[in-house]
């Protein structure tokens, strides 16, 4: 396999990975909303709305961090990233 | 100021320009204690923040189209989340999100879940790509990737009816506080909004844009959060409200409870001025069925990964790992925002239902309430209104009915915050609104000038010649915008929440299979385009006209019907036609790897 097949696996997985706690979070949970405001979540909230309010929402931004650092090592992995930038 | 090291100094110049803002707000202070009248102080806030974007506007000139078009691609990953986060944040965002939570509570909190979770996708699946393709524009990509000038022209018919949706909801946005804050009538009021939002762009294109999104996004913010955070002070509910509000939701539920929502009969509801609801749903607890919510949250998800305007802030990014980085920035910047909304509703509604706060007013006796100063105020402005269905004299939950802006707009006076505040809420409300109607006129006009007129009418046109295009069309499709912004026919929320409809109806996937489905080819993608636009009008106008829907897909979510029928024509289409040449398979390569020169570059 070709480095460049390789490398486009690796990102095909993460990709694969990313969006699978992105359905998590974003409509997996909400399936399940009317029972899931029956608990306490943090800072004492309903969990539902909890996750509505400020859950989901940090998740995703700490997701696409984390999605961005782990591409960057693909990338560095196989030769592919830019030089000098940013 | 602009030139030679000016993005080594953009930390030093934004501080300096936060700590004026800051400086600003307490000269207006120190005006009011000393008999500053409130209409002077909010001609002064929005007159003072106007000037000084038109000010940015004009020191970002330019003759270049790489400036003009994509800002010289050199804003770094920082800067480029606060602009993409205002060019996002519009007058819904801001003027209509609290109050559409303290209205409609968990259903339309899917809203919130779904414009931040769309970001993941525009990382995942898109920015970075897009990026290194090299384009100036949205349909730059579709047009080179699949090739031929039908594939081009469909893209930009597709991001002209959603941005153009969207934008005449955000010159009314403009309009509305331009006319409350400067005493006009609303007519002249929106023309005034067009001339500052043209202010910003005309010059400078989306470098203009750029450095004036990245000045807006302070003042939102700042006029977003001071509010909240004073308020829930004042009340004793916390100093930092987002951990210390479970009590507060708590006792909101109780006092539903308690009063119980009441149903109203039409005919008393008749009385009630148009625009104004009362409460009728509980705060926190879930009121809408899974797949309304899952629904909404979805569409708005796709939209968001489909909006042309915001996709092409990632295009000015120094490279592809930059733009990675800099839609998380985008989403943090946002979450400031969005987490507080439910916040700021929590109090709003707290003080003015619960009878054991001075604020409160429920249980009160009418003629108690009509007497009260911010209540005549906003009664006049049509923003509330009290009315004793059952005679008892005393003000019921379900007898007092307010606007959905006024949640933002009229809180900070409800709960005895100085007037300096409610003149800084409107400065923000215009950042807000002006940020994103400039992104969303430059992304039209960029489309027309670039894809229809230089890639397609004219394509050996000097750059003099392009940029002069570009500005008139930018004019042109401004006052096209006000002109139909003063006839009124859609509210702000509504044509938002249709605008992402469309835009995912005819470019999700064609964007998407773009880049990870080789085999995706012109016919396909032409398919694709256009029956999913096609389909997702279509539905909206028959359930429009009383068609019952099916699957529960609502006027609100058509796109989810749209982008179905777009991936199933664009997959079948392209499987029955050959596949795609050697050349743009191999495009489709050098696309996925950050390494090397962009495509678009290199011709």
């Amino acid at each position: 396999m070709s480095k460049q097949a390789q490398h486009w696996e690796k990102t095909r997985g993460l990709l694969i990975m990313t969006l699978a706690i992105w359905f998590v979070f974003s409509i997996g949970i909400f399936l399940f909303g009317a029972e899931m405001n029956e608990m306490t979540g943090p800072f004492g909230y309903p969990l539902t709305y909890w996750f509505t309010c400020q859950g989901s929402l940090g998740i995703f931004v700490i997701l696409i961090f984390w999605f961005a650092n782990r591409q960057e090592k693909i990338d560095e992995e196989f030769g592919f990233s830019e030089r000098g930038d940013d | 100021m602009i030139k030679g090291n000016f993005i080594d100094n953009l930390p030093k110049v934004y501080g300096i320009y936060t700590g004026g803002f800051l400086a600003f707000i307490i000269i207006m202070a120190i005006g009011e204690q000393m008999g500053m009248t409130s209409k002077t102080i909010g001609i002064c806030f929005v007159a003072f923040t106007v000037a000084i974007y038109a000010i940015i506007g004009y020191l970002s000139r330019t003759a270049q189209a790489d400036a003009y078009y994509v800002a010289g691609r050199q804003v770094p990953t920082v800067f480029n989340g606060m602009a993409t986060a205002a060019d996002w944040m519009s007058g819904a965002s801001f003027v209509a999100m609290a109050g559409g939570i303290y209205f409609k509570g968990y259903g339309y909190m899917a809203l919130l879940v779904g414009w931040t979770g769309g970001y993941v996708l525009v990382a995942s699946l898109l920015a970075p790509y897009l990026r290194k393709f090299g384009c100036y524009t949205v349909p730059d990509f579709i047009g080179t990737r699949y090739g031929g000038n039908l594939t081009r022209f469909l893209a930009v018919v597709v991001l002209t009816v959603a941005s153009f949706t969207y934008v005449t909801a955000q010159i009314n946005a403009t309009g509305t506080i331009a006319s409350v804050a400067l005493d006009i009538p609303f007519q002249y009021a929106v023309y005034v909004g067009l001339v500052s939002i043209l202010l910003c762009s005309m010059l400078g294109g989306m470098r203009g844009v750029t450095w004036t999104q990245v000045a807006q996004y302070i003042v939102l913010i700042i006029a977003y959060l001071l509010p909240v955070f004073w308020i829930s002070n004042k009340m004793g509910a916390g100093f930092f409200p987002h951990f210390m509000l479970a009590d507060e939701v708590a006792r909101i539920g109780e006092l539903e409870q308690q009063f119980g929502f009441v149903k109203n009969s039409a005919g008393d509801l008749a009385n009630v001025p148009k625009g104004l609801a009362g409460i009728t749903k509980a705060h926190s607890a879930v009121n809408a069925t899974p797949w309304a919510f899952i629904s909404l949250a979805l569409a708005m998800m796709m939209g968001t990964a489909s909006l042309p305007h915001v996709m092409m802030r990632y295009f000015t990014t120094p490279s592809v790992k930059a733009a990675r980085k800099s839609v998380g920035w985008s989403l943090f910047f946002i979450f400031l925002l969005y987490s507080s909304a439910p916040m700021l509703a929590t109090l709003s509604k707290l003080s003015l239902i619960d009878p054991s706060l001075p604020t409160g007013i429920i249980g009160k006796s009418i003629a108690e309430v009509q007497a009260i100063d911010w209540y005549q105020n906003w009664n006049q402005a049509n923003l509330m209104f009290v009315s004793d269905f059952n005679g008892n004299g005393t003000l019921e939950l379900n007898e007092f009915f307010m606007g959905g802006k006024a949640v933002v707009l009229a809180t900070p006076e409800i709960a005895g915050l100085p007037y300096v505040i409610s003149g800084l809420v409107a400065a923000g409300g215009m950042a807000a609104a002006m940020s994103t109607a400039d992104g969303l006129i430059l992304a039209i006009a960029n489309a027309i000038s670039h894809d229809v007129y230089y890639k397609i009418i004219d394509p050996k046109a000097e750059t003099a010649k392009r940029l002069v295009v570009a500005r008139v069309l930018l004019v042109v499709i401004g006052f096209a915008g006000a002109t139909i912004a003063a006839m009124e026919i859609q509210g702000i929320l509504g044509s938002v929440i249709w605008a992402f409809d469309f835009a995912m109806s005819g470019l999700f996937f064609p964007l998407v299979l773009g880049v990870w489905w080789k085999r995706a080819n012109r016919e396909g993608a032409i398919a694709g385009m256009a029956l999913g636009l096609i389909s997702g009008a279509g539905y909206l106008i028959w359930v429009r006209n009383g068609g019952s829907g099916f699957l529960g897909i609502t006027q609100l979510t058509f796109g989810i019907f749209g982008s179905a029928v777009s991936l199933v024509a664009m997959v079948v289409v392209s499987l029955i036609t050959s596949e795609p040449s050697a050349a743009t398979q191999r495009m489709v390569d050098e696309v996925r790897v950050p390494a090397g020169r962009s495509i678009l570059g290199k011709q």
